[in-house]
């Protein structure tokens, strides 16, 4: 991973007075693996057409390679996509489809013929070549998509959540298929989704997004360990997610205890959220130091069971390969390391909870 | 056995309005009158041979095909651009479009007389700058105007509803691989669009083959089709058999073409179908 291939600055969108980007900073890397995270509408699609030059933005610069290209037409972009629903051509074989842009660019037709039949392999789909791309199942139809996109040696592959309309074990071969094709062509991959998991699986970078702002740039670890606010938390995987007041530098108060924690510099006695991620819960025996409550219900999952333990009025969900039935008296302790605090914003809970009782007051 | 007994109006109606007044028309093509009534006849179709008819179903071909070229010239880019606009008044212009064809049809072939007479509208328009007036009735362009002007809505709607129906996704994909404007348009929206052209194609072609009102009215009585002669036969000359088999020809010719039409479609819906034959 090296120089930047493109960069993005201050982008913002309005469709119809609409606000869908609200100024967008971002730059992808070459050869990087990066997801833009966030649930339908939070302007990702949005983001990504302005990428491969189906939108301009109503403000701010698309930059690649340094050079500013926001009036650069997708022809002439050396960026190629795998649209949501593929866009296959229906008319034409499969080989035909994946010969489109080569045929465009007039290369010569020993070329044409040896690429085809090298991307149908990449693609594990040799021997479909005449195939009528409408015969295809859904999985076979995403591969020729990409093996279309791929033909042309993008600098960028630009995909709109291209496992979308798969069943869920396909949708896994395919993660893992697309990670596989992304570390053999060394292509950057800009990749649309809003599973969580699968941008966990394959990212080598996760962008979330909400309301058309970024929420936080990481790695898959640091999304997923360090959530930078509750939005994030909430939408990475189960958690946990409390109000709590930093007493000071290394100690957090949440359920009424003082626990020690690892972060710093919130000042004192700040009021916070916190995450705690139910794998992180341990239930311990009863005891004075330690918020103790009630196990109300116990779900086996597979591996591990998840229990749901009400806490000072608080209902939190902790996950352990021991089971604990319900109406077991328990403590609940977190290793410090596995206290997440994070500053309040838009999404914290007391807020949503005041919000929630202002809806209760308006009704009475 | 229900369903069968549902289609019974479908067989009755057939029987009555196309197939019994076929049988009327075949009959009278393959007979002549005689003494004794009427009897088995081939003469109406060898009297075709002479070179006068043939002449006149040659230029009511060649009129047809003029007014369906321009049809396509004039009517794929209204439909393109109504089909491709997003604005509110796309609603408005597909009603003016369709406007004339709710006024009647000898009423708005008569009008363009006095547009193009020698003393119309633009005659006398353009002797305003002393040019001398220009005869436009009674020539086969005008016969192509008058075949145009009526059946150009016939052309744009089937092509407008084929293009409604295109992806954009399709479009995007194919800008995306790298094809401008113009090879986007060749590639993916003209192919896509061969059934509706097709379809607009046979709605145009029949009629204009067969019209004689517009000859008539626009060719001054100047420019004879073979719907002028078959009209003739049955209410000036009286020759019913003769009227008959030049409509039978007429027919057996058009059926042909819709025949080609057709098989042009089909293959255009299938795509590479035919290729895996092969």
């Amino acid at each position: 991973m090296g120089e930047k291939i493109l960069e993005l600055s201050g982008i913002y969108k309005t469709f119809e007075g609409q606000d869908v980007l609200n100024g967008i900073d971002l730059y992808i890397k070459r050869n990087e693996f990066l997801t833009l995270l966030g649930p339908s509408g939070c302007g990702k699609t949005t983001l990504l057409r302005i990428i491969g030059g189906f939108l301009t933005p109503t403000e701010g610069d698309v930059f690649y390679l340094g050079k500013r290209i926001n009036d650069v037409p997708p022809h002439k972009r050396n960026i190629n996509t795998v649209f949501q629903r593929y866009a296959l051509f229906p008319k034409m074989t499969v080989g035909e489809n994946i010969a489109f842009g080569p045929k465009i660019k007039k290369w010569d037709k020993a070329r044409i013929d040896r690429d085809v039949d090298e991307m149908l392999r990449l693609v594990a789909l040799e021997g479909f070549r005449d195939r009528d791309v409408r015969t295809l199942s859904g999985g076979q139809q995403q591969r020729v998509a990409v093996a279309r996109a791929l033909i042309n040696k993008p600098d960028i592959l630009l995909l709109d959540e291209p496992l979308g309309a798969l069943d869920l074990k396909l949708r896994k071969e395919m993660q893992i298929e697309l990670k596989r094709i992304q570390q053999e062509s060394g292509i950057t991959f800009i990749y649309v989704t809003h599973d969580q998991e699968e941008a966990l699986t394959m990212s080598d970078t996760i962008v979330v997004m909400n309301g058309g702002v970024i929420q936080q740039i990481g790695t898959p670890q640091d999304i997923y360990n360090e959530p930078k606010n509750a939005f994030v938390a909430d939408f990475i995987g189960d958690s946990n997610i409390l109000c709590a007041t930093m007493k000071r530098d290394l100690v957090v108060n949440f359920l009424g205890y003082d626990f020690e924690c690892i972060d710093r510099g919130f000042g004192e006695d700040a009021p916070v959220d916190i995450v705690l991620r139910p794998e992180d819960v341990i239930l311990k025996p009863v005891c004075e130091n330690l918020p103790c409550g009630e196990v109300v219900s116990s779900i086996f999952k597979g591996v591990h069971y998840e229990m749901r333990v009400e806490v000072s009025g608080e209902t939190i969900i902790a996950q352990s390969t021991v089971n604990s039935v319900p109406g077991t008296k328990v403590a609940i302790y977190v290793e410090p390391e596995n206290i997440q605090v994070m500053h309040k914003s838009e999404m914290s809970p007391d807020r949503r909870n005041k919000s929630a009782a202002d809806i209760a007051e308006g009704e009475n | 056995m229900k369903k069968n007994l549902c289609l019974i109006p479908l067989y009755v109606w057939s029987a009555v309005f196309i197939v019994f007044p076929l049988l009327i028309v075949l009959y009278y093509a393959f007979t002549r009158d005689a003494s004794s009534g009427m009897s088995l006849s081939f003469e109406s179709f060898s009297r075709l041979a002479d070179p006068m008819y043939l002449g006149v179903i040659l230029r009511s071909f060649k009129i047809a095909v003029i007014a369906t070229l321009v049809c396509i010239l004039c009517g794929y880019p209204a439909a393109y651009i109504l089909a491709r606009s997003n604005s509110r008044s796309k609603f408005i212009i597909v009603i003016l479009m369709l406007l004339p064809m709710w006024m009647n049809f000898l009423l708005r072939t008569y009008s363009w007389l006095t547009l193009l007479e020698k003393s119309g509208l633009i005659n006398s328009f353009l002797s305003l700058f002393g040019v001398d007036p220009i005869i436009f009735l009674g020539t086969e362009g005008a016969v192509v105007l008058g075949t145009v002007y009526n059946y150009l809505p016939f052309m744009i709607m089937p092509i407008y509803i084929t293009l409604l129906k295109l992806d954009q996704s399709h479009l995007d994909a194919a800008a995306d691989l790298g094809a401008n404007p113009f090879q986007v348009f060749m590639k993916v929206t003209l192919p896509f669009s061969v059934p509706g052209v097709l379809s607009g194609v046979s709605m145009v072609f029949v009629p204009s083959v067969t019209t004689f009102v517009i000859s008539q009215i626009m060719g001054s009585g100047n420019v004879t089709l073979i719907g002028d002669i078959i009209e003739k036969q049955y209410r000036v000359v009286n020759d019913w058999h003769f009227g008959s088999a030049l409509s039978v020809v007429i027919m057996i010719i058009v059926l042909a073409f819709m025949y080609f039409i057709n098989r042009g479609d089909v293959e255009a819906n299938n795509g590479n179908g035919g290729r895996l034959l092969r």
